[in-house]
C-alpha cells in the first residue's frame, strides 16, 4: 500500500483523533444530554423478586401525585400488544411483566412525570402485590425433574433454550479413545456485565402533527433498533428516526432493545410530548444485557509429545429469564466454535446447551465478537493444562501445535477458514519482548526460596467481522454493512456509515481510510454516523465488525469515486485513462509527471466542467458483503507476583503482541488495546455478578461490582506483527475487541503457574486475593 | 412538589441563579438548571466520578452533594478549562496523548487532575494514579490518561501557566 504524506493522513499515519475537540470542553451531545421543549421523565417500577406471580398493581396513590403524567403497566401494554417484545435471538421478553416476574428488576410499570424526581417519588408509590415462586438460579438444575417451570408462555413445559453442535463426534470420540493423554479442565466464564461509564438512555418524541417518531437512542446499531420500532410498534418506517447521539461506551451493552426503550416511545405516542427515559446505574447492572455465564468442559486428546489430536467441549449457558442473547441467528451460542484457537487439531466436538434462569437476560458479547472470550479463554487455559500434565513448557507446546503460517487459509475442524497468520512470529515477538529465559531463571530461584512468581501466556485466535451474508443475519437483515461518501466542489467530502462509534474513534479512522483512497486530507473528511435519516442501512457497531465491514465499504465506494475521477482527470488532461496513473491525491499522465489533476480539481470539475456523457456529482455508496471473517490474533504474557500473607495478586508486567493485519491509526490501535486489555484484567480478577439463593442480584451498584480504577490496572507493553487479511480490501482485521478475547487466560494462567508446583491446575475468575488466600491456607503456606 | 428556593452560585466565573428544591442534586443543578451539559452522571453511588466538579478549590462529586449545599460557592466545571479561546495543557495533553476514547468520564478526568495539578504541579506517575483514583474510565485503560497529565505538567511549567 502506498503511504500517504502526513499532510494527507491516510493508512498508517497516528493523526489525533477529530473527535477529540467536543469531548475535552464538555460539548459532546451524549443521550441526556438532549433537553427539548416540553420533555418529561420516565421511571420504572421494577420487581424485588426474582420469580413470583403478579397478583395485582395499584397505581391510585402514585397518579394523585402532583406532576405525575401517566402509568403504564403491562395490562395496558397489552391492549395494544406490546407487552411482549422480540429478542434478537427469536426470543421473546416482557417490556412490562404480565401475570408473573421472571428476575429481580424486571419491568412492572413505567411511570411518566413532569421531572426526574417526581417520576422516581412516583414509582415508590406504586403499589404491586407479589406471591413468590420458587427461585431456579442454578443452572445446572434447569433441567432437573423438578425444577421450577420458568417460563409458562411458551409450548415447551421446561428450562431449555437450545442445544447446539458441531464437529465431527464419532471421529472425535475415536480420537480420545486412542490418545496417550487426555487433559480436562472445568472453566466457569463468570456471569458479568460491561458496565459502560454512560448507563443505557433514550428520548423518545413523538410528533403528532407530523407522525414522526424520532428516537435519540444509546445505540450501537441505530438502523437495525429502527426496523424493529417499526416491527414491534406498528410505526410505518419511514416515519421513524432513530439518532444515535455520542454514546459513553457500550461494550455489547447497547445492542439489544430493552424495554425501558420501548415504554418511552409508548409514552410519548400516548402524550405527544417527548420522554426522557435514563438507567440508573443500578438499573444498568441488574437489568440490562449482561455477559457470558457460560460453565464450561474442554478435554484435549494428545501424544505423549504434546501433539494435540482432538478437542472436546460441553458447554451450559445460563441466558437467564428471556433470550436475549444479540447473536446471529444461525449461531445460538455465537462464534463459540472458535474454541480450536490457534492450533492444529484434527478433530473436534463442541456442543453448547442453553437454559433458562430466574435471572436478568442476555446474555450479549461484551467487547467480543459473539462468545469468542469464552472459547479463547477455555482454549488458553486446556492447553495449559496440557502442558503440565505433560511436564512441558507451555510455549513449547503451543508452538509445537501452532496452524503453520503456510498452511493458511485453514480450515478448523469445526467449520471455519481462517484467512491468515503467523503465530510464530507473535510469539517469538512476545517472548524476546518480555525475556522469557530470565523470567524461567528467576522464577526457579524464586520457588527454592518459597516466593510465589507466575508467567502465563496466551496464544489466541480470534474470528471478528461478522459476516458473510450466506451465513450471517441477526433477525433476517444480513450483516452486510454500509459507507456513502460525498465529495463537495471544493474537494472536501463527507461520508456516513451503517455503523456507530462508541468511543473508537471512527470519525477519525473512517476519514483516513478516504484520505488513504483518494488522497483528500483526513482532516477535510466529516464522517457521520448514527442518524438513521441520513446514513446508509447497516447492522451497526459490535463484534469488531466496523473496520471489516464499514471500512470495507468505504474504500470499495472511495475506489468507485476515483474510477469516476479518473474519466474526469483523463477529460480535464485531453488524455486517454490508460495513459494515467494514480497516487494519492492526484492523477498524472505517464512520462509526463507536471500534466496531472489534482483530487480537488477533479471534484471541482465534477460540478463545474462536467464530460460530457457524465453523470455530475462526485460521490457513491457501498454495501459490502465481507467474503469471509478475519481473524485476528496474537500472545500475551503476563508475569504476577503473588503475596503469601494476603493473597494478593501483583501484574508486574504484561506484554500483548497483536497482529490485527494493516493498521488504519496505530494511535487508535494501541489505545483500543490498552482499554480492552484493562477490561480483561477485570474480568480475569475483578468483575463479576452473582445471585444469592432467592436471585437476588448482588453485583448491583458500582461498590459491589468492582471495576479498575487507575491505581490497580497494570501497566501495559504492547508490540505487533503485520499479517494483512487477503481477503479485506485493505488487509485490515479489526481489533477492538482482541486484548478483552486474549488477555484474561493469559491472566489465570499466570496465577495458576505461580501454583502450579503445589499442585494448583485451575482457579476460576474472578480470581480475588481471598480464593488466593484460601488456596495458601489449604496448603498450609498461610495462616 | 416541594418548595423552591433561590440558589445562587458563581460557576466559571460567572455568577448565575436559579430556584431548585432542596433535595435537588448539585449535578442535576448544574446540567439542568444552568445548562451546562458536560459534566455527566454515571453510577448512583459517588464510584464514577464522571460528575466531578471544583467547588469553592476542591474536588466535589456533584451527584453527592445538594445544590443548597453550593449555595454562594465558587463553582468550575469543564466548560470552565478554556482561557480566552486557548485549550487548557490538560485539555491539550488527553487529546495529544490519546487520552479519552467514548469522552464520558473525561470531564471529570479534567476536574480531578485540573485539582491534581494546582496542589502538585509535578506527580509522579504513582501521584497520577492516585490522583485520579476516584474517577472510572472504562476505555483507555488509564496509561494514556497519566501520559496527558504528565503532558500538561511539563508545558504548565515551560509556560507559567495554571
Amino acid at each position: 500500500m502506498q503511504k500517504t504524506s502526513a499532510e494527507i493522513g491516510g493508512m498508517g499515519h497516528p493523526i489525533k483523533r477529530k473527535e477529540d475537540g467536543r469531548f475535552i470542553q464538555g460539548k459532546g451531545n451524549y443521550v441526556d444530554d438532549v433537553n427539548l421543549p416540553g420533555m418529561v421523565y420516565g421511571h420504572m417500577v421494577r420487581s424485588p423478586y426474582a420469580h413470583a406471580r403478579l397478583k395485582s398493581i395499584n397505581t391510585e396513590a402514585a397518579k394523585k401525585l402532583p406532576g405525575v403524567l401517566a402509568i403504564i403497566t403491562g395490562e395496558d401494554l397489552a391492549k395494544a400488544n406490546l407487552a411482549w417484545m422480540p429478542t434478537l435471538s427469536y426470543d421473546k421478553q416482557m417490556v412490562l411483566a404480565t401475570g408473573k416476574v421472571l428476575f429481580q428488576a424486571q419491568e412492572v410499570a413505567f411511570v411518566v412525570a413532569e421531572d426526574r424526581y417526581t417520576a422516581a417519588d412516583a414509582a415508590e408509590l406504586v403499589e404491586v402485590e407479589y406471591e413468590e415462586l420458587p427461585v431456579l438460579v442454578d443452572p445446572h438444575k434447569a433441567m432437573d425433574a423438578d425444577a421450577p417451570l420458568l417460563r409458562e408462555d411458551r409450548t415447551e413445559k421446561n428450562n431449555k433454550i437450545f442445544h447446539w453442535e458441531v464437529g465431527d463426534k464419532a471421529a472425535t470420540d475415536k480420537a480420545f479413545k486412542e490418545a496417550a493423554v487426555v487433559s480436562k479442565v472445568y472453566a466457569l466464564s463468570p456471569r458479568c456485565h460491561p458496565a459502560p461509564l454512560e448507563t443505557c438512555g433514550c428520548v423518545a418524541d413523538f410528533n403528532k402533527a407530523t407522525e414522526k417518531l424520532t428516537v435519540w437512542l444509546t445505540s450501537q446499531a441505530p438502523h437495525a433498533h429502527r426496523t424493529v420500532f417499526a416491527l414491534v410498534g406498528g410505526i410505518p418506517e419511514q416515519n421513524i428516526r432513530v439518532i444515535s447521539p455520542d454514546i459513553g461506551g457500550g461494550f455489547g451493552n447497547k445492542v439489544p432493545v430493552y424495554p425501558g426503550y420501548v415504554c418511552a416511545v409508548v409514552a410519548s405516542l400516548t402524550l405527544g410530548v417527548p420522554v426522557k427515559w435514563i438507567e440508573t446505574r443500578s438499573e444498568n447492572l441488574q437489568s440490562t444485557g449482561f455477559a457470558r455465564d457460560y460453565h464450561m468442559t474442554a478435554e484435549v486428546a494428545a501424544d505423549k509429545d504434546g501433539k494435540v489430536k482432538a478437542m472436546r467441549v460441553k458447554t451450559l449457558a445460563d441466558h437467564g429469564a428471556f433470550n436475549a442473547a444479540a447473536q446471529p441467528t444461525k449461531f445460538p451460542a455465537g462464534l463459540f466454535s472458535i474454541c480450536t484457537g490457534s492450533y492444529e487439531f484434527p478433530q473436534a466436538f463442541c456442543e453448547v446447551d442453553g437454559v433458562y434462569t430466574n435471572k436478568a437476560p442476555g446474555g450479549i458479547a461484551y467487547r467480543c465478537s459473539f462468545r469468542v472470550t469464552e472459547a479463547a479463554y477455555l482454549i488458553e487455559r486446556v492447553m495449559d493444562v496440557l502442558a503440565d500434565d505433560l511436564k512441558m513448557d507451555p510455549v513449547e507446546l503451543r508452538q509445537k501445535n501452532f496452524i503453520p503460517a503456510a498452511k493458511f487459509p485453514y480450515q478448523s475442524p469445526l467449520g471455519w477458514t481462517y484467512d491468515s497468520g503467523d503465530y510464530h512470529a507473535a510469539m517469538k515477538l512476545a517472548l524476546d519482548t518480555v525475556g522469557y529465559d530470565a523470567l524461567l531463571k528467576e522464577q526457579a530461584e524464586k520457588r527454592k526460596k518459597g516466593e510465589l512468581m507466575g508467567i502465563g501466556i496466551s496464544s489466541f485466535t480470534e474470528i471478528v467481522g461478522a459476516g458473510p451474508a450466506h451465513s450471517f443475519d441477526i433477525l433476517g437483515i444480513k450483516m452486510f454493512d454500509s459507507a456513502e461518501i460525498r465529495v463537495h466542489p471544493t474537494g472536501k467530502a463527507i461520508c456516513r456509515m451503517g455503523t456507530k462509534s462508541q468511543g473508537q474513534g471512527h470519525e477519525t479512522t473512517y476519514a483516513q481510510i478516504v484520505a488513504q483512497e483518494l488522497g483528500i486530507p483526513a482532516k477535510d473528511v466529516q464522517v457521520e454516523e448514527g442518524d438513521t435519516d441520513t446514513a446508509p442501512y447497516g447492522l451497526g457497531t459490535y463484534a469488531s465488525r466496523s473496520t471489516p465491514t464499514s471500512g470495507a465499504a468505504t474504500a470499495m465506494a472511495a475506489r468507485k469515486i476515483r474510477e469516476k475521477a479518473k474519466k474526469i482527470a483523463a477529460f480535464l488532461l485531453e488524455a486517454s485513462e490508460e495513459d494515467l496513473e494514480w497516487e494519492p491525491g492526484k492523477f498524472s499522465v505517464k512520462g509526463a509527471p507536471g500534466k496531472s489533476k489534482t483530487i480537488q480539481e477533479i471534484a471541482f470539475a465534477a460540478y463545474t466542467n462536467i464530460p460530457p456523457g457524465l453523470e455530475a456529482g462526485l460521490e457513491a455508496v457501498n454495501y459490502y458483503d465481507p467474503p469471509n471473517l478475519t481473524f485476528p490474533f496474537g500472545t500475551y504474557i503476563a508475569v504476577v507476583d503473588i503475596d503469601k500473607g494476603t493473597g494478593e495478586i501483583k501484574v508486574r508486567r504484561f506484554v500483548a503482541v497483536d497482529d490485527c493485519g494493516n493498521i488504519i491509526n496505530p494511535m487508535i490501535v494501541e489505545g483500543q488495546i490498552h482499554g480492552g486489555l484493562t477490561e480483561g484484567f477485570a474480568i480475569a480478577f475483578m468483575q463479576e455478578i452473582t445471585y444469592d439463593e432467592s436471585g437476588n442480584v448482588q453485583g448491583g451498584t458500582f461498590m459491589d461490582y468492582l471495576v479498575p480504577t487507575a491505581v490497580e490496572t497494570p501497566h501495559w507493553e504492547t508490540g505487533k506483527t503485520t499479517t494483512p487479511s487477503p481477503h479485506h480490501p485493505f488487509g485490515a482485521k479489526g481489533v477492538g475487541e482482541s486484548p478483552n478475547v486474549g488477555s484474561p487466560a493469559a491472566f489465570v494462567n499466570a496465577v495458576v503457574d505461580a501454583l502450579s508446583h503445589l499442585g494448583v491446575k485451575h482457579i476460576d475468575m474472578p480470581i480475588t486475593p481471598w480464593k488466593v488466600w484460601n488456596i495458601l491456607k489449604e496448603k498450609g503456606l498461610t495462616g | 412538589m416541594a418548595k423552591k428556593e433561590l440558589i445562587k452560585i458563581k460557576i466559571n466565573g460567572k455568577d448565575r441563579e436559579a430556584m431548585a428544591e432542596s433535595r435537588l442534586l448539585l449535578v442535576h443543578f448544574i446540567r439542568e438548571a444552568l445548562g451546562q451539559t458536560g459534566t455527566h452522571v454515571g453510577c448512583d453511588t459517588s464510584n464514577c466520578g464522571a460528575c466531578t466538579v471544583i467547588v469553592n478549590g476542591k474536588t466535589v462529586k456533584s451527584c453527592t452533594m445538594f445544590a443548597v449545599q453550593a449555595d454562594g460557592a465558587d463553582v468550575m466545571t469543564v466548560e470552565g478549562l478554556v482561557k480566552d479561546g486557548a485549550l487548557h495543557p490538560l485539555q491539550e495533553g488527553f487529546k495529544e496523548e490519546h487520552g479519552l476514547q467514548c469522552g464520558f468520564c473525561t470531564p471529570g478526568m479534567l476536574m480531578s487532575t485540573y485539582a491534581l495539578l494546582q496542589k502538585n504541579p509535578q506527580p509522579s506517575e504513582d501521584e497520577i494514579r492516585w490522583g485520579i483514583s476516584g474517577n472510572l474510565c472504562r476505555c483507555t485503560g488509564y496509561q494514556n490518561i497519566v501520559k496527558a497529565v504528565q503532558y500538561a505538567s511539563k508545558k504548565m511549567a515551560q509556560g507559567g501557566v495554571k
